[in-house]
């Protein structure tokens, strides 16, 4: 069981949060006007890392709060986390973003 | 019975205690400080098991968690416990036990005829045996299982209760034997938070096994005591016995179960039976020990045959003489020390074979000076005894070890004590994803390099002397308290010394050789719990299978309650000597938690029965019980599901609730609905891109329905929403959805539109309420309302007002999910009970009737509602519903683009319609499928399936709701349906709405 560095309550236990899958997927602005192919890639397309992955967690049991995460999703290793719309922090083996 | 190989003193056992036992109907007495596996051999008991696949006899082969054989079922009826070893289990008064995998008896068995048969049943039999026809496997399986049993699980309802806890900790040390507790002692001496857990009931480990040890000048002993003193002492140390740490998971999340009153006789019902650590240690010490090798020859299985460690613990630790006679086996100095202790205790030792040419070492220079007969460089080639070893053959070796030659002598003895060297127990190192390395001098795995937060000391790090144990023990423990980021101070003390002998040197034959050409010699086991030989690994190898985890999974090697901690290492030597490479290139199998099995009981913990979910009641509940309700669970909601008078059945229950709410009045309690406080300037914005419809032109004062998409299209709530105030909403969702909801709400709100002005509160719980409905509701409300003009021209459907109802502050909204009209009155939830009482007393003039879930599902199928869960299932969109009334062409909102989608559009998607049997008294079974034409013989394709069906007293015939693709285009055509009883029913598609299209009863 992970602990995860909430930035606004601190380190707590994986159980206290929800997934929410890959960070930095922007919603596309203009939705009507971007192809069949883009919106699905939008929609159902994310990457499959092997490395460092930048991810959204919800602090579900605790302040309820979306942030990112930067996990290693070999080793498990949380190397930082921080706020919704922030830029992910330098990291020397983030491999993407 | 006598303890007759009870020593007459020593041991860490309390005369004074005893403790009589039944094993296989048989009483023994023991000592409290025995296991039961020490009392069995001080009453001369080795055969306590037949083998999984052979049936041979077994004895018990170690003192510990390692143990292949002794397995035993304990305790009776209920609280009968499969598989457990009988090395572990702390004897109790009363305790009773026994063996498994026999019929009819231990000493007469009649699967034994496998081994006889063993020809037949090579490596890999049941997967060639048993493959044909693919059909038949259920079968197999059945008699595989019966045939080949470990225990049984108990059928009784466990009576005992567990316990969870989670504890934190700066430095969890693991194992409390020599190193562990030196580790123990440097870092509680810092002053940290130390967690000290041990699998055993007592603290030493190793230390109580050995004899004439000194610690710092004084005996082990006495350094245990003054250790554990110190610990006691410690304030921030805490030392949990009977604690096994059995699984190492991410981020030094260690799991841990604690055997609270697994070994006393009389169990306090206020503790728990069981307790799970779930511990987070910043630091960990592992100091997990090591574990014994058996060497691999001929019939090396036999009850008398154990581990030479073992027969020393017997002795040492238990008093127990593990036989009369003893011949020792050994390719390294462990084997000398078994003799020295055993013949110490008066057990004569018919000679010490020993693998090595020329054995070297204190141990063995002891037992040469002690006139111990010692024939070197020799092997035990076999050995002979039904139920107990009664002789063995040795026989000299070439000089390079790999030949046996010509028999020699026979041995009569009654235990043979081997030892093929010792592998770390590297269980939670490698579970938290540390690199095992072989290392070559040891002959076995050692810890390589850490991924955790953890450190390993003693001899499961490959330090097998007393001194280099305590000095890795207690740098570790210091070491722990420093990467923990505290301080250590002058306190530490000095590292404890010892002497340092180890087992070395030591001579590698993973196989020993045989005097027989192969396959005549007697079975050479390496795992004893799966009965896999030298020889069934080799032919593995020969089919094909290379990889040590494909050996694996063919042989069985290294599986079972075991996991193979006595055997893995040699298979991997023979695996490595068979294929002419070397171990490191062989590797080893994945090591997976538990170390040994848990109990489910522990996982379930208190959380059972009532425990198990959140019950949630609504204000009002009292009244429905008392109204004699049949309750449903709809999510962790107790919903009233009808409401039936004396004798009535449902069916009669329900359509006498759907009637009176048709033709006077009903009233339900839809206090469950979940209830989304919207306040901000940006809230209709806010709805607006949630919703599928527009909502910048709802009034103040007015309602509307919503459908809710994910990113995908698809409908994933519905409810209606009232508009309060200029920037204020009250959202309504599904009962079961209203935490998703309100997680999807605040997602979108902070990652996608954290710019918008909107905050949300879960309100459910503050509000309850009660809908009436039926053409007399407003002459009911009318009664008990003030400050509220009901006239429909002022509150007209779809409309929402504050005003009081029977003296309660109230909102009322009228709004119908039955198609009548209806109004839904929200009061303080402390007065929902009051508000119900009010509306029942003055109602009972139009016979207002309580109507439960089923009775709405009914009104509102009638109606064509949808319920979001029943009729959509996440593969459904609006357009599939038939709803694209209320999906916006002009805004964007969640889900919208998807709609458009080249699969969303398709005329062949599965489509909302209405279904009418041909005979209107067949009422469909929910999740019946449907298909055009009904083929002599699956398959036929199928086009759709029924979601909602019920008996409509309104209309006096069944009504269904059903998904077929493209059914909007099939309207008036006939498809079959499924029964129950496995016929079929012609069915014709309708339109879904099938009372008051046009919606005048709600309008009225």
């Amino acid at each position: 069981m992970l602990v995860i560095p909430c930035p606004y309550c601190g380190p707590r236990c994986e159980i206290e949060f929800s997934y929410g899958g890959q960070a930095h997927i922007a919603r596309p602005e203009d939705s009507a006007a971007i192809s069949d192919e883009t919106w699905a890639d939008y929609v159902f397309l994310r990457d499959n890392t092997k490395g460092v992955f930048l991810e959204r967690w919800v602090h579900a049991h605790g302040c309820r709060q979306w942030f990112n995460v930067a996990r290693h999703t070999v080793t498990y290793e949380i190397l930082a986390s921080y706020e919704t719309g922030a830029k992910p922090p330098k990291l020397d083996f983030v491999t993407q973003v | 019975m006598t303890q007759s190989f009870r020593l007459p003193e020593g041991g860490l056992i309390d005369r004074s205690h005893r403790l009589g036992f039944r094993f296989d109907g048989r009483d023994y007495m023991g000592y409290a400080g025995d296991t039961l596996a020490s009392a069995l051999l001080a009453n001369g008991v080795h055969l306590v098991g037949r083998s999984y696949k052979y049936h041979r006899p077994r004895g018990i082969l170690s003192a510990g968690a390692e143990e292949p054989n002794a397995l035993v079922q304990l305790g009776e009826g209920a609280r009968s416990e499969p598989n457990l070893r009988a090395t572990q289990i702390d004897l109790f008064d009363g305790l009773r036990a026994r063996s498994q995998n026999r019929w009819p008896s231990l000493n007469f068995d009649i699967g034994a005829l496998n081994n006889g048969l063993s020809r037949f049943l090579p490596a890999g039999f049941y997967y060639k045996t048993f493959m044909w026809p693919a059909s038949f496997w259920m079968k197999y399986e059945y008699i595989i299982r019966h045939a080949a049993g470990l225990g049984e699980a108990p059928r009784e309802r466990d009576p005992d209760h567990y316990d969870k806890t989670f504890a934190h900790c700066d430095v969890l040390v693991v194992g409390a034997g020599p190193a562990g507790l030196a580790a123990a002692l440097a870092a509680g001496r810092s002053g940290a938070r130390v967690i000290l857990a041990e699998q055993d009931s007592i603290l030493g480990g190793s230390l109580w096994s050995g004899s004439g040890e000194t610690i710092g000048g004084e005996p082990v002993q006495e350094w245990i005591a003054t250790t554990r003193r110190e610990l006691e002492g410690m304030e921030e140390v805490t030392i949990l016995t009977r604690t096994l740490a059995y699984g190492y998971f991410d981020h030094n999340f260690v799991a841990l179960v604690e055997r609270v009153t697994d070994h006393l006789s009389d169990r306090p019902a206020a503790l728990p039976r069981q307790r799970l650590w779930k511990l987070r240690a910043k630091q960990v010490v592992l100091a997990t020990g090591a574990i014994e090798r058996p060497l691999v020859f001929a019939d090396n299985d036999r009850p008398g045959i154990m581990l030479a460690d073992a027969c020393r613990t017997y002795v040492n630790r238990f008093a127990v003489r593990p036989g009369k006679k003893a011949v020792v086996f050994t390719n390294n100095e462990s084997g000398h020390l078994a003799a020295l202790d055993m013949a110490a205790a008066g057990i004569n030792i018919a000679a010490i074979v020993d693998l090595r040419e020329d054995p070297m070492g204190s141990a063995s220079e002891r037992a040469e000076a002690a006139g111990l007969r010692v024939v070197p460089g020799s092997a035990v080639v076999g050995t002979g005894g039904q139920r107990r070893v009664k002789q063995v053959h040795i026989a000299r070796l070439n000089a390079d070890g790999t030949q046996a030659l010509a028999a020699g002598e026979t041995l009569d003895c009654d235990v043979l004590a081997m030892s093929g060297g010792w592998s770390p127990t590297l269980h939670l190192f490698s579970q938290s994803r540390g690199k095992v390395r072989f290392d070559a001098d040891l002959g076995c795995f050692v810890p390589g390099a850490s991924a955790q937060a953890e450190r390993s000391a003693g001899a499961c790090n490959g330090a097998f002397g007393l001194s280099d144990c305590l000095a890795q023990g207690f740098a570790a423990g210091k070491q722990a308290v420093k990467d923990a980021g505290l301080k250590i101070g002058r306190q530490a003390g000095a590292t404890p010394r010892a002497g340092n002998d180890d087992f070395l040197p030591a001579r590698w034959t993973w196989e020993v050789p045989s005097d027989k050409p192969s396959g005549r010699a007697g079975k050479a086991f390496v795992d004893f719990q799966n009965d896999v030989t030298a020889n069934d690994l080799k032919l593995a190898l020969r089919e094909g299978y290379q990889s040590i985890e494909h050996v694996k999974r063919y042989t069985a090697t290294g599986m079972g309650t075991d996991q193979g901690k006595t055997g893995n290492v040699n298979a991997i030597g023979i695996v490595a000597a068979a294929q002419g490479r070397e171990i490191p290139d062989v590797g080893v199998t994945t090591f997976r938690p538990p170390y040994t099995p848990v109990t489910f009981g522990v996982f379930a913990g208190r959380d059972v029965d009532g425990l198990l979910d959140p019950n949630r009641k609504t204000p009002i509940h009292s009244w429905h019980e008392q109204a004699g309700a049949v309750f449903e669970d709809v999510g962790q909601w107790k919903r009233p599901w009808y409401f039936p008078k004396a004798g009535e059945s449902m069916s009669q229950a329900v359509k006498r609730e759907v009637k009176a709410t048709r033709e006077s009045i009903g009233i339900m309690d839809a206090t469950t609905l979940g209830k989304i406080d919207i306040q901000g300037k940006d809230s209709a914005e806010f709805l607006n891109r949630i919703y599928t419809n527009a909502w910048s032109k709802l009034a103040v004062g007015r309602c509307r329905y919503g459908l809710m998409l994910n990113e995908a299209g698809m409908v994933i709530d519905d409810g209606v929403t009232a508009r309060l105030d200029d920037f204020h909403y009250l959202m309504t969702t599904t009962t079961g959805n209203a935490a998703p909801v309100l997680a999807h709400l605040e997602e979108y709100l902070q990652t996608e539109w954290p710019d918008l002005d909107v905050h949300l509160t879960s309100v459910t719980e503050q509000f309850a309420t009660a809908t009436i409905a039926g053409p007399n509701a407003r002459a009911l409300l009318a009664e008990l309302a003030e400050g509220i003009d009901l006239a429909p021209q002022a509150l007209p459907h779809m409309s929402i007002r504050d005003g009081r109802v029977a003296g309660i502050d109230a909102r009322i909204a009228r709004i119908s999910f039955t198609g009548e009209m209806s109004y839904e009155i929200n009061v303080p939830a402390s007065c929902g009970l009051a508000l119900w009482q009010a509306l029942m007393t003055a109602g009972a003039k139009y016979g207002i009737t309580p109507y439960g879930t089923e009775a709405m599902h009914v009104l509102r199928a009638e109606k064509g509602f949808i319920i979001v869960g029943q009729e959509t299932d996440g593969s459904v969109t609006p357009i599939d519903l038939g709803m694209d009334w209320i999906v916006s062409k002009k805004k964007d909102f969640v889900g919208k683009r998807s709609l458009t989608r080249p699969d969303m559009i398709k005329s062949d998607r599965k489509q909302l319609v209405g279904l009418l049997t041909d005979d209107p008294k067949e009422i469909l079974a929910e999740g019946a499928q449907l298909v055009e034409r009904v083929l002599p013989a699956p398959p036929m394709p199928m086009i759709g399936h029924v979601t909602s069906s019920y008996e409509s007293p309104n209309l006096g015939r069944s009504i269904a709701l059903a998904l077929i693709k493209g059914g909007r285009a099939r309207m008036g055509q006939k498809v079959q349906a499924s029964l129950a009883n496995g016929g079929t029913i012609a069915c014709t598609v309708t339109g879904p709405v099938f009372l008051d299209p046009e919606g005048t009863r709600l309008n009225d």
